[in-house]
């Protein structure tokens, strides 16, 4: 059994330290937001201009003008703040976020990222990940193990353009939790009945 | 002061022509300039460069343009979402310049105000960086240059007839940065209020770098995800 995309944001919330800043990007990683207790402290950022991202909002008081980097409606918690895309990114340029959380298409050993284009294929473009990459302390990438053709998106080297070299460090899966560490991805935890085998992680 | 206030998007947009290079706000359809795209897409213009974040999304806001062919150039950060372009962009019908978002909107800050180039560690290593200057720092960065329009068409929630702008919620994102680095900076606004009604300290962007403003009327301020939660 793998982890389901709810079991996995609720991982990636529980390895956020109280009072830390986290940006969340688009799509699987915007999930964790709802993990994230009140009580912990943890300021989370959005790069279209909002820090203090809460959880989606009652019915009653959605604003189409609250959304967070994924274009979804949000909420914010009692101390939010709204800037500019410039004030936005410096925060992230500027060493002042912690941890962020994006996808990705590859992962290698060395920890560098793809996850903008497939050449000729497919393009969503780098949007802020590239910034955030290179800005955010910790970059932890959050993505199924798996291709939809079912190829590992845990390689050995990465073939796709890069979005950032050797800037992930921490990878969560639908199969578990692994750091690349220069000659192999170490096991930090396996989803349950999930097996080293299954993973398919390259040597 | 009241030269600056027109009474609608065909008199404030007059003198945008074919091979203009237009900013246009928003983050995704969140504080798009509604009713000056709708009348860019009745103008008989063509060649336009727009420098969007987005360029529409969803099959709406600058995606309505898109389709009228008139856009030869697009500079933006991000194109998932917008299947409109993305098929445009893979069958070769538009050129596309994709900037990392971060250097995106620091190169349009940096048109507005003086700077002309920047060095950053954003897209060292990678396409980005490629014919580009690399700079050895405390790491490598790459040399970024200003980025310049003829033209910014924004949305703020409120100006005052000065151009002082007010901007709700997250649908600030590049509007500011636009409106300093446009030559010719048009904003259209949900309400104009007299002067001294936006309290010194809440204006956003000061009326020294807008030209133009006007009301619209019956704004979508469409939804891309409706997310809700029934916890209070």
């Amino acid at each position: 059994m793998s982890w389901s995309k709810q079991e996995m944001a609720a991982y990636v919330a529980g390895l956020i330290p109280k009072d830390s800043s986290l940006n969340l990007g688009i799509g699987l990683p915007s999930l964790i937001a709802n993990y994230i207790s009140q009580d912990s402290h943890i300021m989370i950022h959005s790069e279209n201009g909002v820090l203090g991202v809460g959880d989606s909002p009652h019915p009653d008081e959605v604003s189409p003008t609250l959304i967070n980097a994924g274009k979804e409606t949000i909420s914010t918690v009692a101390g939010a703040s709204f800037f500019d895309s410039s004030l936005s990114f410096g925060m992230i340029r500027g060493g002042h976020i912690d941890f962020c959380v994006l996808g990705g298409m590859e992962v290698d050993l060395a920890g560098n990222l793809a996850n903008w284009m497939i050449p000729g294929k497919k393009i969503t473009g780098m949007g802020g990940a590239m910034d955030l990459v290179n800005g955010a302390k910790e970059v932890i990438v959050l993505m199924s193990h798996f291709t939809k053709a079912g190829l590992p998106k845990l390689v050995a080297k990465t073939q796709l353009p890069l979005t950032g070299a050797g800037v992930c460090t921490q990878v969560i899966t639908d199969h578990g939790h692994f750091k690349p560490r220069g000659n192999s991805f170490e096991i930090i935890n396996l989803a349950e009945g999930v097996s080293e085998a299954d993973c398919k992680l390259p040597s | 002061m009241n030269k600056k206030v027109f009474t609608s998007a065909k008199e404030a947009l007059f003198d945008i022509k074919s091979g203009s290079t237009i900013m246009s706000g928003g983050f995704g359809l969140c504080g798009i300039p509604e009713k000056s795209i709708e009348q860019l897409s009745q103008m008989d213009i063509e060649n336009l460069t727009l420098i969007s974040n987005n360029i529409g999304n969803s099959g709406r806001g600058l995606v309505a343009i898109l389709k009228q062919g008139k856009i030869a150039k697009a500079i933006c950060s991000y194109i998932g979402g917008n299947p409109d372009l993305e098929t445009r962009y893979l069958d070769k019908e538009i050129e596309i310049d994709l900037v990392p978002q971060g250097t995106f909107s620091e190169r349009i800050r940096a048109a507005g105000l003086g700077i002309r180039a920047f060095y950053t560690p954003t897209g060292f290593g990678t396409l980005v960086a490629e014919n580009k200057e690399v700079k050895e720092f405390d790491r490598p960065c790459i040399l970024e240059e200003a980025l310049h329009a003829d033209f910014a068409i924004i949305k703020a929630q409120k100006a005052d007839p000065y151009g002082n702008l007010w901007f709700k919620e997250t649908a600030r994102n590049f509007s500011p940065l636009m409106a300093m680095a446009a030559k010719t900076t048009i904003v259209e606004v949900e309400e104009i209020v007299e002067l001294g009604q936006i309290c010194p300290e809440d204006i956003h962007l000061p009326g020294l770098f807008v030209q133009r403003i006007y009301r619209g009327e019956n704004y979508k301020n469409d939804i891309e995800f409706l997310k809700t939660s029934e916890q209070k």
